[in-house]
């Protein structure tokens, strides 16, 4: 496979996977395009807690998968979970949303990996529920394992890194990647991120693995060391393989 | 001393016991009290201001009968400082004391035990001295009609510092509750001298639908003419920066000169620089302190202390204290750097008077050759009794929401009759039906017609059409989420001893915003409270250093404390430029800049605008001298750089100060049509695109959802992180640009940009005025005006380091030589 310019590649346990700058990515070789974390109606979920978030939250994060899915005509999509914010999410969807949903499904098989928000997605969506899906060298699950074997795709901890030059800093969704797995960011339009540097990214990665920024354009490769104090920080261009 | 006929004996005892006799203004306000009308009372420093406000209600008091010793409250003071409602507490008490006046005198700030809150509630004092939040607080409280019944006079201290600001609508739409609760009840606003007291006299008074009606005025007769002079050099000024280093000797002389000194700077890393300086020259070992706003409040309640008891010669000092106690011992006033306003200039001035038939004395230090101008300008429009009006706001939409929300917590309200009664507040009285419905909306539903919404509304209306709150925890959520000040995510800077873990105990020196901690790395060093410090590391919300020795220590530079220059006197400075005739007061390099200009390029008349091209090291310069302020013309770099773009003239960069912007490109602009270029329909779609992605808009987007309550105030100690709220409030930004632009908030953010924080209104101004007028000069190469502005690239843009100085001042020198090459 290989990459054109706009475009970052990465390969975990011998397959090579593209990362979109939408925070997608996608596996030529299959041609499957992964989300993770989507968090359908997290906005609306506020309500309860009578905080009236503008509900058009579903609505911008199935817009944007539309518009990857239109640029790479995936034959299969795979959810890594949290797809949906919470149980009753799915009864929450306006009908703009549901059709434009079930439009998506019918374009391309799904995969539904459930998560710990959507541990049961709705039954009318279509396509696959799975805890766990493997392929290749590659095994797809929502929640990272410390004990992973190579080749695990996940989601779960929405990671963001920030860079700092000239006095301003800029924060942005991040892949997280090294030869063992890689990381995706949350895609939901409402989800926020976790500093690469928390333990709970930090730790699962060894002294040495990649985040790679979300720019406006394309994606910016930020090489870090696990143990923190690097003075490296800025994004540089170029295309990391690893494994 | 005469007979006063409007003095009841015991006060003309008491002056007389002084050897004071009232003032004119004094006696004036007690004559339109006993007409029973409102009154702005502009005065001067020094001039018995808060005595003549509280004279009415004191002698109103001073004739109850013995015996109805209720317990009502008679008159509510409201001042925008905590400290200045306790200081004038403690004031009133001596005429109080003295005159034995049976009247209770109590504040209520947010340090009041709640046990007295409570009982404030339903014994009141007779006074009761608080500050607009406060007065939010107690409006939207079930038992608010019983507590305000009685009530006679509001007096607003410092209204100028208040009227035109969000926090002046929150007080606006207080007032407007009180004429409800306690009608007939009079107003005295104390302000300090402005251009245009009328909207002063209108905030003080409902306003009745499609007129307007203004309270009585009183100006009290000026004082003395202060004594400014201005520190300049003959022999030598800078082209650039703003920390007036070479005239720290002679701040040091002044400082010897008098018992106190103020010395205002205009930002906080400025103070922090400036106190770094003046300790190096402190040979006498003066005790000289620092005062800014990032500084531990014990700490400054510390320096605060030591000045009440004239314990320090010098305090450095940002507009922290330019309202506040009167220091008594404080005989002079520095101000270094540029003075921005006239009414900035006479306010601090104004800290070094005490007595209105002396003369305050006051020094300015200009800190390179525009802010010579600019001192000279307001020096003489200070002399002249001049001041820069304000362009007046509209009422914030998410103050309004905010409002909406506490009157439900009050009491059930109909839609109808709470809409006539915000508009009778100043601010809102052009509040429409429509902006006030999708405030009402906002506030029930998030304006969302969603049976997910619905279902937790938090108004819910009943049978009869009124409003209600839905549960009374929401009473709870408004009481933490009111107030319209909305801070920066701070991160608390904590000061170990060497050699300890991180993160180990450490004396708490300050906060400092978080997005500056976050690009430190262990080791970076900075100037913070005085102190040269180390950064060690960031645990939880706390950045832990220790003390350290650097010379090349950064200072942190802040958000805050950046006004921009005055319209007002920027006109001025204009005025001077365009004036050969009125050089001659300046000094010898600085007429030397302005004669070169003059004959190398040309010097602009006061109502056309500049643009200069000049080719300088492969590159195409336009440089334009449109003196709106720094923001201003970011905002203009901004949309010129776009426009350039498109005229495939490959821009490259631009920078802007208070008096220029430059913009350099790869192609020579000066074919261009400078009229298109400048044409103010640039304000449209490229403005709308840039703001888009603006950070400093998304920062201003958050304070709106904030105090409208759309996302949570950050609670110390037990909210989510700051970063956390921020980066939530840019999501939903994104969100409702796209998928509802005309959402109320976005409306509320355009509105606060276009007042100040971006000026766009102030840029859109520019661009009419210059029409046509626009004067354009190709130079081979830059001009003299010019230096400042291209100075300041190098500067924003290079690291620090010994060689790179040395490469900067080469690069420096060389550019100033060629500007003043007389060939």
């Amino acid at each position: 496979m290989r990459c054109v310019w706009t475009d970052l590649c990465v390969t975990v346990n011998g397959e090579t996977l593209l990362l979109d700058k939408s925070g997608a990515a996608f596996w030529p070789k299959t041609r499957t395009l992964i989300f993770a974390d989507l968090h359908f109606e997290k906005g609306s979920s506020y309500a309860r807690g009578r905080q009236f978030l503008p509900p058009y939250d579903t609505r911008a994060t199935l817009l944007r998968m539309a518009e990857v899915m239109a640029r790479r005509s995936p034959s299969r999509v795979i959810a890594l979970g949290d797809s949906f914010h919470d149980p009753h999410a799915a009864e929450r969807l306006g009908s703009e949303e549901r059709t434009l949903l079930e439009s998506l499904a019918a374009a391309a098989h799904f995969i539904w990996i459930t998560g710990n928000h959507d541990p049961h997605p709705p039954d009318w969506l279509g396509g696959a529920v799975m805890e766990e899906w493997r392929e290749g060298g590659l095994i797809f699950r929502h929640e990272p394992r410390a004990d992973a074997e190579r080749g695990e795709v996940a989601g779960h901890l929405h990671p963001a890194a920030s860079v700092a030059k000239y006095g301003r800093g800029v924060r942005r969704r991040c892949f997280v990647a090294d030869a063992i797995r890689l990381l995706l960011p949350s895609f939901g339009a409402y989800t926020g991120g976790l500093d690469v540097g928390d333990p709970a990214i930090a730790g699962l990665f060894g002294s040495r693995f990649h985040a790679f920024m979300l720019g406006q354009d394309r994606v910016y490769a930020i090489p870090r060391s696990g143990s923190g104090g690097d003075h490296s920080r800025f994004p540089t261009r170029g295309i990391l393989v690893s494994g | 001393m005469g007979q006063t006929p409007m003095l009841p004996p015991r006060f003309q005892d008491w002056f007389a016991a002084k050897g004071w006799s009232p003032r004119p203004h004094q006696l004036a306000l007690i004559e339109t009290a006993q007409r029973g009308n409102s009154v702005l009372l502009v005065a001067p420093t020094g001039g018995g201001k808060t005595l003549a406000g509280f004279l009415p209600s004191l002698i109103d008091l001073a004739a109850r009968p013995r015996h109805s010793r209720a317990s009502r409250l008679h008159t509510l003071y409201i001042s925008p400082l905590k400290a200045l409602a306790v200081d004038v507490a403690r004031n009133l008490e001596t005429p109080v004391a003295e005159m034995e006046l049976a009247i209770t005198v109590e504040t209520r700030t947010g340090d009041t035990p709640v046990a007295r809150r409570q009982r404030q509630r339903h014994a009141p004092p007779d006074f009761l001295l608080t500050t607009p939040e406060q007065l939010a607080l107690l409006i939207a409280h079930p038992r608010a009609p019983q507590m305000f019944e009685h009530l006679k006079t509001v007096v607003l201290d410092e209204l100028h510092a208040l009227y035109n600001s969000k926090r002046g609508d929150l007080l606006a739409l207080g007032l407007a509750r009180l004429s409800l609760l306690a009608p007939g009840h009079r107003r005295v606003g104390l302000s300090a001298t402005v251009a245009d007291p009328k909207p002063l006299q209108r905030f003080l008074l409902p306003q009745p639908p499609g007129t307007e009606t203004l309270a009585e005025l009183v100006v009290a007769k000026g004082g003395a003419k202060p004594n400014i002079a201005i520190s300049a050099s003959d022999s030598y000024v800078p082209w650039a920066g703003h920390l007036a280093r070479h005239a720290m000797l002679d701040v040091m002389t002044a400082i010897g000169e008098a018992k106190t000194a103020l010395i205002f700077v205009n930002t906080r890393s400025q103070a922090e620089r400036t106190f770094q300086e003046l300790w190096k020259l402190n040979e006498p070992n003066w005790p000289i302190a620092l005062h800014h706003g990032s500084l531990a409040p014990e700490q400054r309640r510390k320096v605060e202390a030591a000045m009440a008891k004239g314990a320090l010669r010098a305090v450095v000092c940002t507009s922290t204290l330019d309202l506040g106690i009167d220091w008594g011992a404080v005989d002079k006033v520095i101000c270094i750097g540029a003075p921005k306003g006239a009414a900035r200039l006479v306010q601090r001035i104004g800290r070094a008077n005490h007595r209105l038939d002396k003369p305050s004395a006051a020094l300015l230090v200009p800190a390179n050759r525009f802010e010579v101008l600019e001192c000279n300008a307001a020096r003489d429009a200070v002399l002249a009794g001049e001041l820069d009006g304000e362009r007046l706001k509209q009422g914030s939409l998410d103050v309004l929401c905010q409002h909406i929300w506490g009157m439900a917590v009050a009491a059930p309200f109909h839609a109808d009759a709470l809409y006539a009664e915000i508009r009778s507040a100043m601010p809102f009285a052009d509040l429409s039906r429509a902006d006030f419905d999708a405030a009402l909306n906002f506030v029930a539903t998030g304006g969302y017609a969603l049976k997910s919404y619905d279902r937790y509304a938090r108004l819910r209306q009943l049978p009869d059409g009124r409003w209600r709150l839905a549960h009374p925890r929401l009473g709870q959520a408004y009481r933490l989420n009111v107030g319209v000040i909305v801070e920066d995510p701070m991160v608390d800077i904590r000061l170990q001893s060497r050699g300890k873990p991180t993160g180990v105990g450490g004396r708490r020196l300050g906060q400092l915003e978080e997005y500056f901690v976050e690009q430190l790395s262990a080791g970076d060093t900075f100037v913070f409270a005085g102190d040269v410090l180390r950064f060690e590391g960031l645990r939880e919300n706390a950045a832990y250093v220790t003390r350290t020795h650097d010379p090349e220590a950064q200072v942190p530079s802040y958000n805050g404390g950046k006004f921009p220059l005055s319209t007002f006197l920027a006109q001025r400075v204009r005025e001077m430029v365009s004036a050969p005739e009125r050089w001659h007061v300046l000094p010898e390099p600085v007429q030397e800049w302005l004669k070169i200009q003059e004959w190398r390029s040309v010097i602009p008349g006061p109502g056309q605008l500049l643009v200069e091209h000049f080719p300088r090291a492969n590159r195409h310069y336009l440089v334009c001298y449109p003196f709106e302020g720094r923001l201003a013309h970011q905002t203009l770099g901004m949309l010129l750089t776009r426009r350039l773009e498109r005229a495939r003239m490959k821009p490259l960069g631009f920078i802007a100060n208070e008096y220029a912007l430059a913009v350099w490109a790869a192609r020579d602009m000066s074919g261009l049509d400078m009229g298109g270029l400048f044409d103010a329909d640039m304000l449209g779609d490229d403005l709308d695109a840039w703001l888009a992605d603006s950070n400093l808009y998304k920062r201003t987007f958050r304070n709106c959802a904030i105090i409208a309550g759309l996302i949570e105030r950050r609670m110390p100690g037990k909210e989510k992180s700051g970063r956390q709220v921020t980066f939530s409030s840019d999501l939903i930004y994104d969100v409702l640009r796209a998928h509802e632009p005309d959402h109320i908030l976005l409306r509320a953010t355009y509105a606060d940009a276009g007042n100040g924080l971006l000026d766009i209104a102030r840029l859109s101004d520019m661009l009419a005025r210059v029409r046509s007028r626009i004067v354009t000069r190709k130079l081979d190469r830059v001009s003299p005006l010019a230096v400042p502005a291209l100075l300041e690239i190098s500067r924003e843009m290079v690291a620090r380091g010994e060689v790179e100085e040395d490469i900067l001042r080469e690069n420096e020198d060389a550019l100033i030589a060629d500007a003043m090459r007389v060939d």
